[in-house]
């Protein structure tokens, strides 16, 4: 490739200038420069996952270990002792249904979150699309999530739960999942580079969006007054998405998916144009 | 086509003085800030006086433009050296080329593509193979993956690493890491490079390599920025010279002339340097550096010295803060970039002792006849012990240089051509003629066996 920059030279074939000066607009993304550099995506994702499981005993079956055992003590604890209703559905399939995508979002949340931070010798250091660090940590627990799900498969074939064609919409649901975890990484990422305190409450903030989640019971047992509310976090509509397209039960509630989206999309631009804002100053304040 | 690659016009970049020194403020004094300005807005607001416009809080008022106003041209394969003390402006210049921050005013205009070498190493993971580092580091630099794995044998052996090269990072040696960073960075195949002070690190025979390898990319017609503090660096491998002062460009010309005007600057400025404003100051919690100064026995601020003649190395700092020991320290390096000594503070005085907050004077007196002729650089630092706490170390801040007026009582005698050595003391020779080798004896023919 960069020889053909080089006969570009000889050939005297006009090339890109570029041009560094103060930017200002709101939404001035270097969408072409993303794209260049790519492969650096594709690299820090592939740290990401190499990193994160070399020198480990058992490597990947953390992927499958985790859930599981998140699965069983809430089976123990929320389904059993505290009979909390699953709409119908046995109880070890309700909750890893929605453990799984939960699982995801905190993943990526967390380490997205810290992407800026982790990577200030960088950043200082060298020029590459910034915006890179959270949306390469966003996709990677993609990949844990994409081996996890052979757990859920499994389960669902031993409970004799046959797959519809709703299952196809699947893939739906998990892009509102890394889209809601994209559109609040670019706020934290970019805020912890600045203030560390976002460093600290992200785990804790998790925590509590976990209970606002219909993870451990279904979204029934909110008050039909309320529902609206409810809707407003997006990962309300991901869970009833997934419920849904793999045990088909109960349809999500159209109020509760629209209100999901339109949050999106709000939450999603205005991230990008906070990122954006926040990233020129990086290097000054990391 | 134009020749021009690159064009700086009006280059600024402002910093603020709060943000700097406090690495990030927390949130909550943002929120207190914020609620103040909030406050003051709806108080009064007095017609233009905040030009800067940020909050209105009075702790943050403090900028300092690291960069004003800098413009220059520079031709497609030019390799142009920047110089300049520490602070006057040359990292500031090299992360707005490198985009890595963005000028507050002015702009640059690239014909190419940049690589940035501003650190060796930069992204290794010391838990991946040296392998893995080589594609991890290559692509953070901007190297596409085709382009690595053509190059990979080559930057293995340029690193001399080849055995090695599937072995984690962490269990390579300090220049083993450096060795195999430097590789990768000198394969960019950019048309602009951009290096900073990496020539500083790694062993003589490696620095050595790695010039060759920077004059090799130099002839290939390829633009280079080279940052340092090599003096003999930047006139051999630079053609051109940029020297910043204070944040603006103060000499543009031949590298050897903008170098000889920064080593014997004739404002008779490079044997002293003060901070009259504190805030500038380098500092610590504990210390503050107010000065440093070359100087006569006689009190005589001087840059050049007479190789029979003591040197004074002051260093003025204030102590802001009661109950710490404190250790300054004064470093010297010549112009090889060779450190003669590093030695802290041996007053007996005040050894052991707790300084109470004032402006203190510490001066070390290198003994007449000890130095090599040349130009030397003065470092100085001060640490606080018990914890052991760096509060400020600014590299080769003034210099001076040392001349032999070949008068016969030097060490060098009557003896007028070059000497080697980094020091040359009057060492006490002795010579004696022993009488009872008589010189007949000498010539007699039997005094190759007797020895």
């Amino acid at each position: 490739m960069q020889s053909n920059v080089q006969a570009d030279v000889g050939l005297s074939l006009p090339r890109k200038k570029l041009i560094i000066e103060k930017r200002s607009g709101l939404l001035d993304i270097d969408w072409s420069a993303l794209w260049e550099y790519r492969e650096l995506g594709y690299i820090l994702i592939w740290r990401d996952v190499t990193v994160r499981y070399k020198q480990t005993a058992i490597g990947v079956a953390w992927v499958i270990l985790q859930p599981l055992i998140t699965m069983l003590i809430f089976t123990a604890i929320f389904g059993m002792l505290a009979k909390v209703p699953s709409d119908g559905i046995w109880y070890p399939v309700f909750s890893l249904t929605a453990l799984l995508p939960w699982t995801y979002f905190s993943q990526a949340v967390t380490r997205a979150g810290e992407s800026v931070v982790i990577n200030a010798k960088i950043v200082s250091k060298i020029y590459f699309p910034r915006l890179w660090l959270p949306l390469a940590m966003v996709v990677s627990p993609l990949i844990d999530f994409a081996l996890s799900m052979v757990l859920l498969f499994g389960l669902l074939l031993y409970a004799g739960i046959p797959l519809s064609w709703k299952v196809v919409t699947l893939p739906a649901f998990i892009l509102l999942a890394v889209l809601t975890a994209l559109g609040l990484s670019l706020f934290t990422s970019a805020m912890n580079a600045k203030y560390r305190d976002v460093g600290h409450a992200i785990p804790f903030v998790i925590q509590i969006w976990m209970y606002l989640s219909p993870i451990v019971y279904p979204v029934s047992l909110v008050p039909e007054q309320w529902r609206w509310l409810y809707g407003l976090n997006p990962m309300a509509g991901v869970i009833e998405g997934f419920r849904w397209a793999l045990l088909g039960r109960t349809a999500p509630d159209p109020v509760v998916m629209a209100e999901s989206v339109i949050v999106l999309v709000f939450v999603v631009i205005s991230g990008l144009v906070y990122f954006r804002k926040m990233e020129r100053q990086f290097a000054d304040i990391i | 086509m134009s020749d021009i690659v690159v064009r700086v016009d009006g280059l600024s970049k402002r910093y603020r003085l709060g943000a700097r020194q406090k690495d990030h403020g927390t949130l909550r004094d943002h929120l207190m800030s914020g609620i103040k300005s909030l406050l003051n807005r709806n108080g009064y607001r007095g017609g233009s006086a905040e030009p800067l416009g940020s909050a209105g809080s009075t702790v943050d008022v403090n900028f300092f433009w690291a960069l004003q106003d800098v413009s220059f041209e520079v031709k497609r394969g030019q390799t142009v050296g920047i110089i300049g003390r520490n602070g006057a402006g040359k990292s500031t210049l090299l992360k707005l080329l490198s985009r890595i921050t963005e000028p507050t005013d002015g702009r640059i205009e690239l014909d190419g593509r940049v690589s940035a070498l501003l650190e060796v190493g930069t992204g290794f993971h010391s838990e991946l193979t040296g392998r893995e580092n080589v594609y991890l580091n290559g692509t953070i630099l901007g190297m596409k993956r085709a382009e690595i794995t053509r190059k990979f044998d080559e930057i293995v052996a340029f690193a001399e690493i080849e055995q090695f090269v599937d072995t984690p990072v962490k269990r390579y040696s300090s220049g083993m890491a450096m060795r195999l960073g430097f590789a990768v960075a000198a394969h960019l195949e950019s048309e602009i490079l951009i290096v900073d002070e990496v020539l500083a690190v790694g062993d003589a025979a490696f620095q050595r390599k790695c010039l060759g390898k920077m004059e090799g990319v130099a002839k290939e017609g390829r633009t280079i920025f080279f940052v340092s503090h090599n003096m003999p660096a930047v006139t051999r491998l630079c053609e051109r010279g940029i020297l910043l002062e204070e944040g603006k460009l103060c000499r543009d010309g031949r590298s050897h002339e903008v170098v000889n005007a920064y080593l014997h600057s004739e404002l008779g400025t490079m044997s002293s340097r003060e901070w009259l404003d504190p805030i500038k100051a380098p500092r610590g919690e504990v210390a503050r550096l107010r000065a440093v100064r070359v100087r006569t026995k006689d009190g005589q601020s001087a840059e050049k010295f007479d190789i029979r003649k003591p040197v004074g190395l002051e260093m003025e700092y204030d102590v802001l803060k009661s109950g710490y020991k404190l250790m300054p320290s004064i470093e010297l390096w010549n112009e090889e970039g060779i450190c003669l000594l590093d030695v802290p503070e041996q007053d007996p005085t005040w050894r052991g002792r707790i300084r109470q907050p004032g402006r203190y004077r510490s001066t070390a007196w290198i003994p007449a006849n000890f130095l090599a002729e040349g130009t030397m650089f003065v470092s100085v630092a001060l640490e606080t012990l018990d914890p052991l706490v760096m509060q400020f170390y600014e590299r080769q801040v003034v210099a001076f240089s040392v001349i032999d007026t070949c008068e016969g009582d030097s060490a060098r005698g009557d003896f007028a051509g070059k000497l080697r050595g980094v020091v040359r003391p009057l060492l006490e020779w002795t010579t004696v003629l022993n009488p009872e080798n008589s010189r007949s004896e000498l010539f007699s023919g039997d005094y190759q066996t007797r020895y």
